[in-house]
């Protein structure tokens, strides 16, 4: 079988990708105070995955980013719990939010807030279903 | 603000999501899938013990109050609900280990049994109707999974008009959350309950209640059964006997919770409609009940059977007729899956469901036989098990709100019932006994304790009533009066 000529599609993507990555970087952390967040991030990201699926075929991309991705949404869900759990053990009611100033070496006063870590669950969550749901179509064994 | 009241929800997610990580260890799965449900037990207990003595628990999910963020509520109704949730669970936990199979063990049986339970309890527990949605939904994708686990070919056949006629049903129940957001404004239960009041309950807002009460009638098998016996008779007994036990619990759940907390202002319209609905379910369950010669069919009719005479319990409207609805749902909850336990078990032994090819089990198996007696008579309501108080309640409220038709029909059809289920056993366990040891298909090692344990149940519900009846008087007490809810919710904010 003749090899298909996919020169430009692989030449974009390997551009491509980190630029979506960075986005969906810049999306999950812009979502604390702007349109954005864990799920909408989550989903871009997965986006990238899925070009990187689509242009070198699956084998490879597997061989390389070696992860189960069902783990992956399990992890996710189980940190956004775990992070209502621990407003429990502080005694206040479930999925409570603090946050606070810190100064910070490069940023300066920068705002950290625990809405963060529950919004790094939802990003793996939703990164997870997702691919778990496209490999299982994409997957014909 | 009480946090004892999301375990019941965060218990099973937890501990599903850590069994989906460690995917290959079965061992850990079981150990795992025990140990919650009995912490979700021992929390519940304790949250009786709680609103026993200081009244309905509420959470505000994050500080948020209500009715702006989203409110767990529990009160007496759903806390007993979901502590008999726990313990039939963990009976159909107990029998799956020795009866599942590998196969759908390496395949997330335990984790998506969890995340049923975690949608069950969540539906019982959540102060919001769009919430209940949402747990419907979690319930609902993890019922999908478990009625197809394995892929036999009945499963997959069943299993797609069972996602159809779901996700028609979710859809509508979305509609009608939009039309009831439109008129009121909000989606909190306390907060709707107090709107609907002073709006008043007029021909739109009926006709929404209606909407509502056509989409849970599809999830709890009122009337609109058709899907139930092919569904529920497909997958394997463990999880065709949670699916009895719980699923169309939730059904009604939600009807005795919209129909008494929001919508209760026009019972001559609403609950008269819920009536003749229990009334048609009843008698056509019956009838199923007793035209059938196959073991899976007659008990799903009767499943059927039991939806009817719950909400028959409701449509009277009484506190006579909901003690005896709160009373038949417990005991409903542990006799259904008993039956379907003890059914499989009888299946599992002899290869077959046909009750003309099965005679003369009990000479190879007296316990089984004895229990699945037992079990009959609670089931018909023969006192003094477990089902007799309930019938006793609910007939007593139908023929105090003058409906005599509805509570003639339902003692007739405990006839039929008794007759349906004698019909098994006289088929099943009487007669030559034509089986040897060496013949039969499986054994009952490890089978016969969880049907035990829901056994001494039936019998303890039955003989104990005198025990549990405080509390279920006070589960009455909220579901007849709204304002006690609906002041545990809002507490100072009753203005708005």
């Amino acid at each position: 079988m003749k090899k298909p000529n996919d020169v430009i599609i692989r030449s974009v993507t390997k551009v491509a990708v980190v630029i979506i990555f960075t986005f969906a970087i810049n999306l999950f952390i812009s979502g604390h105070h702007f349109p954005g967040g864990g799920f909408i991030g989550g989903l871009v990201f997965a986006s990238g995955l899925i070009l990187m699926f689509l242009t070198f075929d699956m084998e490879t991309v597997r061989h390389n980013i070696p992860v189960d991705f069902k783990v992956v949404a399990a992890v996710g869900v189980l940190i956004a719990v775990l992070t209502g759990v621990g407003a429990m053990v502080l005694d206040a009611p479930f999925l409570s939010q603090s946050f606070g100033y810190f100064e910070l070496p490069i940023f300066g006063k920068t705002e950290l807030a625990t809405a963060v870590i529950f919004d790094v669950g939802v990003a793996l969550a939703v990164i997870g279903t997702s691919m778990t749901i496209i490999m299982s179509i994409g997957d014909d064994r | 603000m009480n946090n004892l009241v999301i375990l019941p929800i965060i218990i099973p997610i937890i501990a599903g999501m850590i069994m989906v990580i460690f995917r290959k260890n079965i061992k850990l799965q079981r150990f795992f899938s025990v140990l919650s449900t009995i912490a979700i037990s021992i929390s519940t207990i304790l949250l009786i013990t709680q609103i026993h003595t200081n009244g309905i628990q509420t959470l505000h999910l994050g500080g948020w109050k209500a009715p702006f963020g989203v409110s767990m509520v529990a009160d007496m109704f759903s806390a007993l609900l979901i502590l008999v949730t726990s313990i039939v669970s963990l009976c159909c936990l107990l029998y799956a280990f020795h009866s599942i199979g590998k196969e759908r063990e390496a395949n997330y049986f335990y984790p998506l049994f969890l995340f049923l339970i975690t949608g069950v309890n969540g539906s019982f527990i959540t102060g919001d109707i769009f919430n209940l949605f949402v747990c419907f939904e979690v319930m609902l994708v993890s019922s999908y999974v478990l009625i197809s686990l394995g892929g036999t070919k009945i499963q997959l056949s069943e299993s797609i008009k069972y996602i159809l006629i779901n996700i028609i049903s979710s859809f509508l129940f979305l509609v009608a959350i939009a039309f009831l957001y439109a008129m009121t404004g909000t989606l909190n239960f306390a907060h709707l309950s107090i709107r609907v009041a002073e709006i008043g309950q007029e021909g739109l807002m009926t006709t929404v209640a209606i909407l509502f009460l056509i989409v849970f009638s599809l999830k709890a098998g009122l009337f609109l059964f058709f899907w139930l016996p092919g569904s529920y008779s497909a997958p394997p007994t463990a999880i065709s006997a949670i699916f009895a036990a719980l699923l169309t619990k939730v059904g009604i759940y939600a009807i005795i919770r919209v129909f008494t907390l929001v919508f209760y202002h026009e019972p001559e319209v609403t609950h008269l409609f819920i009536g003749i609905l229990a009334a048609a379910t009843m008698l056509l369950g019956a009838i199923g009940a007793v035209a059938f010669w196959d073991i899976k069919r007659i008990l799903t009719y009767n499943v059927v059977v039991g939806v009817g005479f719950i909400l028959a319990g409701v449509a009277s409207y009484t506190t006579e007729g909901m003690t005896g609805s709160l009373y038949y749902l417990i005991h409903d909850m542990v006799v259904k899956a008993l039956i379907f336990l003890l059914g499989g078990t009888i299946i599992h032994l002899t290869g077959t469901s046909k009750l003309k090819e099965i005679s003369g089990l009990i000479r190879l198996h007296p316990g089984l036989g004895w229990m699945f007696f037992i079990a009959a008579l609670s089931l018909s309501g023969i006192p003094p098990l477990s089902g007799f108080l309930g019938k006793i309640f609910i007939t007593e409220g139908t023929f105090e709100a003058g409906y005599l038709w509805l509570g003639g029909i339902g003692l007739f059809t405990s006839l039929m019932v008794l007759y349906s289920i004698m019909k098994i056993f006289m088929n099943v366990f009487w007669g030559y006994t034509d089986l040897t040891e060496e013949k039969e298909k499986g054994t009952t090692k490890g089978l016969m304790l969880p049907i035990g344990i829901l056994t001494i149940i039936t019998i303890a519900l039955g003989l104990g009533a005198q025990g549990i009846h405080e509390y279920v008087d006070m589960a009455v007490e909220g579901l007849m009066n709204p304002s006690i809810y609906i002041e545990a919710v809002l507490g100072g904010n009753l203005s708005q």
